[in-house]
């Protein structure tokens, strides 16, 4: 260590007791499932965290009837204004036990303690206050004078943001009073198993809130069971597509939230230090594990050079390395077959011409990590500017007209996000009018609060989740 | 010996603003409900189905781009038109088997209901959107906009039905390709007529006839169709349809409703997506 290095600054593991195995959740019990059970790794190191149980298609079926009894019997019937009070004594109890859940979260995910810390969980405590208050104003939602629940809902979540995703994915539904049945991601079930202890600690009535864990096939039973109303799905656009014909003709709802290769677009008159802030936190946030990651960015020919040489400077500043560590910018990857996946593309990037480019940077020797990364000299036609990578890898194109920015950022079958940067206000409000994204950031990028809208246009899916908007996924009116 | 032949109407098909006939040189006869010959209309093939997604295509930018007031215009123009061809349509309402009252009374709940949706193009807005509150400097905003180019299939019933399904597509701001009634197609054509004369730019309105069981698949399938309004899709074809539709995961709205009834926002909405901006506020 040399006198300008950072000392280690680890966040303690002794805020969290992991067990060594875990069982599903199902009408308020954890359970056994009959389906091989699997092991959860520190994608830092690659030591097993845990055994997890995996619910086959029985244990599926089983917590689709604790949901559906719990929706007649209890949950359905209640008065909203109850409702409310059980998701803000849940809201609360995230609160207190929020060390705990970030460094788990770090932990399963292999995320940097500070994101999980100052943006994940604080995110989940929001999701649940702002839902909560829902429960009892429904019929002012704008939905018509009395909005009922759909029933049993089934979802089926990623592994990039466990925690927040579960949050997006419960409040509303129970809110609206849903009860759900929820598959976390194989990799990552950990922190959806201790949110399981604290519906119990909130005394929450048996059967609101099931979690079956295990991969693809539990998902699969999940969302085929005839016995849940609603589907609603995060994850990859292939995953998605799938679902949609599973569901082709059932009149079950659904709302998909899938991949996206959002355009990052720096217009010559930006303010670049901030600029270059805002690109690093579009691809580098969360490892580039963000559907919304601004992973293709357009840069005005004029300011190309300039951008990318103080890009390539702030980018060789960021700290890669142990996800407890509260001066890591960078964690793991979540696990090596992302890993295999992301060296996949940026391999074929190179192949089909485009430069490369990564930061001195040592990498741990355990676990699975990859190198901040910079493509410069691509084409609309590279793989790497096509097709979501969902890694710390950021793609570099460039515009000569706010025209051809704008053509060149719809130019993709997805349509989740967009960043702008421009000082001049009348030209950030023309292009957003443009972009066909359902999120568009101008002068920021990767910002996140449950009273907004978020979701995707085209390929990136269907629905809204956040706001009075993430409502109606829930409501039949 | 009649004084007078009758000149009788070809019925052609709708794309792009103009009246061609079907590219396969088809047409099939349309008949009355006791089985009398009407008029031959325009058997659309596959092609025809794939020239209206273009010329929809095509439309968007433009129409989209319209202040919602202007569009407002347009329609209550079209509002207009329709009135002024009221009897028109109620002679061909009577020849699908209504009575003269019947028939009266659907043209004029047709034209009732278009004024009703035209009404809302600037109003969406305010109702659909939103300034969000979020925790933090931002100033963030959701407006509604049009999903892109929205196939629909009408259902069965001539002109209630079908201006229920048009109207709330176009009004905010989509293009569509609307495959008419199979059994009664010829009020859709004259509904195409007024649409020619009413300032809609060609293109935002394409209306096919022929075959549902036909054209269907293909524009539920087509990779450049944003959304399909399967309202007049037949229940056995619906799963099939749903699942083509899940190719580029196109938003689906399935079969519903009675059209006699008020039309609630859920036909307006289901073809809007949902934009949030988000800018910093600082100085």
């Amino acid at each position: 260590m040399t006198v300008f290095d950072y000392a280690p600054a680890p966040e303690s593991r002794s805020v969290v007791d992991i067990r060594g195995s875990y069982g599903l959740f199902v009408d308020g019990e954890f359970t056994g499932g009959h389906g091989e059970p699997f092991k959860t790794i520190n994608p830092a190191d690659e030591s097993v965290l845990a055994e997890v149980a995996c619910a086959d298609e029985a244990d599926v079926d089983r917590a689709v009837r604790a949901a559906r009894t719990a929706y007649d019997k209890v949950w359905g019937p209640m008065p909203g204004a109850e409702r409310a009070k059980y998701l803000y004594r849940i809201a609360r109890i995230v609160q207190e036990r929020s060390r705990e859940l970030a460094v788990l979260e770090s932990i399963d995910n292999g995320k940097p303690i500070r994101e999980s810390r100052d943006v994940d969980v604080p995110l989940v405590a929001a999701w649940f206050f702002y839902y909560a208050g829902w429960a009892d104003k429904l019929r002012h939602a704008g939905f018509g004078p009395d909005p009922r629940p759909v029933g049993v809902a089934g979802q089926v979540i990623p592994w990039n943001f466990p925690l927040l995703m579960l949050a997006w994915k419960i409040a509303p539904a129970l809110a609206c009073g849903n009860t759900v049945v929820l598959k976390p991601a194989e990799t990552t079930p950990l922190t959806a198993l201790l949110f399981a202890d604290i519906c119990r600690q909130a005394e929450l009535p048996p059967g609101v809130v099931n979690i079956v864990t295990g991969a693809g096939d539990t998902g699969a039973a999940l969302v085929a069971h005839p016995g849940i109303d609603k589907v609603a799905f995060t994850g990859s656009t292939d995953v998605g597509r799938q679902i949609a014909r599973t569901l082709a003709g059932t009149r079950k709802r659904l709302t998909l939230e899938l991949g996206g290769k959002a355009a990052n677009i720096v217009y010559q008159d930006a303010a670049l230090d901030q600029a270059v802030e805002g690109i690093v936190n579009g691809i580098f946030f969360n490892q580039g594990h963000v559907c919304c990651a601004g992973s293709r960015l357009l840069v005005q020919e004029s300011v190309a050079g300039e951008v990318l040489e103080r890009l390539k400077a702030r980018m060789a500043t960021l700290r890669v390395g142990d996800p407890l560590d509260k001066n890591t910018d960078v964690g793991a990857i979540n696990s090596a077959a992302q890993l295999a996946r992301i060296r996949e593309l940026s391999d074929a990037g190179e192949a089909e011409g485009a430069e490369r480019w990564s930061p001195p940077c040592e990498l741990p020797s355990q676990g699975f990590w990859f190198a901040p990364t910079v493509f410069t000299g691509v084409a609309q036609s590279h793989r790497i500017a096509r097709e979501e990578i969902f890694g710390p890898v950021l793609s570099v194109l460039t515009f000569r007209t706010p025209e051809e920015a704008v053509t060149k950022a719809n130019n993709t079958p997805y349509g989740l996000s967009a960043g702008i940067w421009t000082e001049k206000g009348s030209q950030i409000l023309w292009t957003a009018q443009r972009l066909r994204a359902g999120v568009v950031w101008a002068n920021t990028f990767n910002k996140f609060d449950p009273a907004s809208p978020f979701g995707g246009y085209k390929e990136s899916g269907f629905g809204r989740e956040g706001g009075r908007h993430g409502l109606e996924a829930y409501l039949n009116a | 010996m009649p004084d007078r032949l009758a000149v009788r109407k070809t019925y052609k098909l709708y794309i792009a603003g103009a009246f061609p006939r079907s590219e396969s040189g088809r047409s099939y006869p349309v008949t009355d409900p006791k089985g009398r010959f009407l008029a031959n209309a325009s058997h659309a093939s596959r092609k025809d189905a794939r020239d209206a997604v273009v010329a929809a295509r095509k439309a968007f930018p433009g129409w989209s781009g319209r202040t919602p007031y202007n569009r407002g215009q347009i329609l209550y123009r079209i509002a207009e038109m329709l009135e002024g061809r009221r009897d028109q349509f109620t002679d061909e309402l009577r020849h699908t088997g209504a009575s003269k009252n019947t028939a009266a009374a659907e043209v004029d709940a047709a034209v009732d209901r278009w004024v009703w949706y035209a009404g809302w193009a600037d109003k969406l807005d305010a109702v659909a959107g939103a300034a969000n509150p979020v925790s933090g400097p931002f100033f963030n905003f959701s407006t509604p906009e049009p999903t892109g180019v929205v196939a629909a299939i009408a259902p069965d019933s001539p002109l209630l039905g079908l201006v229920s399904v048009l109207a709330p597509v176009i009004v905010s701001g989509n293009t569509t390709v609307v495959v008419a009634s199979e059994p009664a197609p010829l009020p859709a054509i004259t509904l195409a007529e007024v649409l020619a004369t009413s300032d809609l730019p060609g293109g935002v309105v394409n209306l096919l006839t022929g075959h549902r069981t036909e054209l269907a698949p293909w524009l539920a399938a087509h990779m450049d169709v944003n959304a399909i309004d399967l309202t007049g899709a037949l229940p056995e074809h619906v799963q099939d349809l749903e699942d083509k539709a899940a190719g580029n995961l196109k938003r689906v709205l399935r079969p519903a409703g009675d059209w006699s009834e008020e039309p609630g926002t859920a036909r307006l909405t289901a073809f809007l997506e949902t934009k949030t901006v988000w800018h910093p506020v600082g100085i």
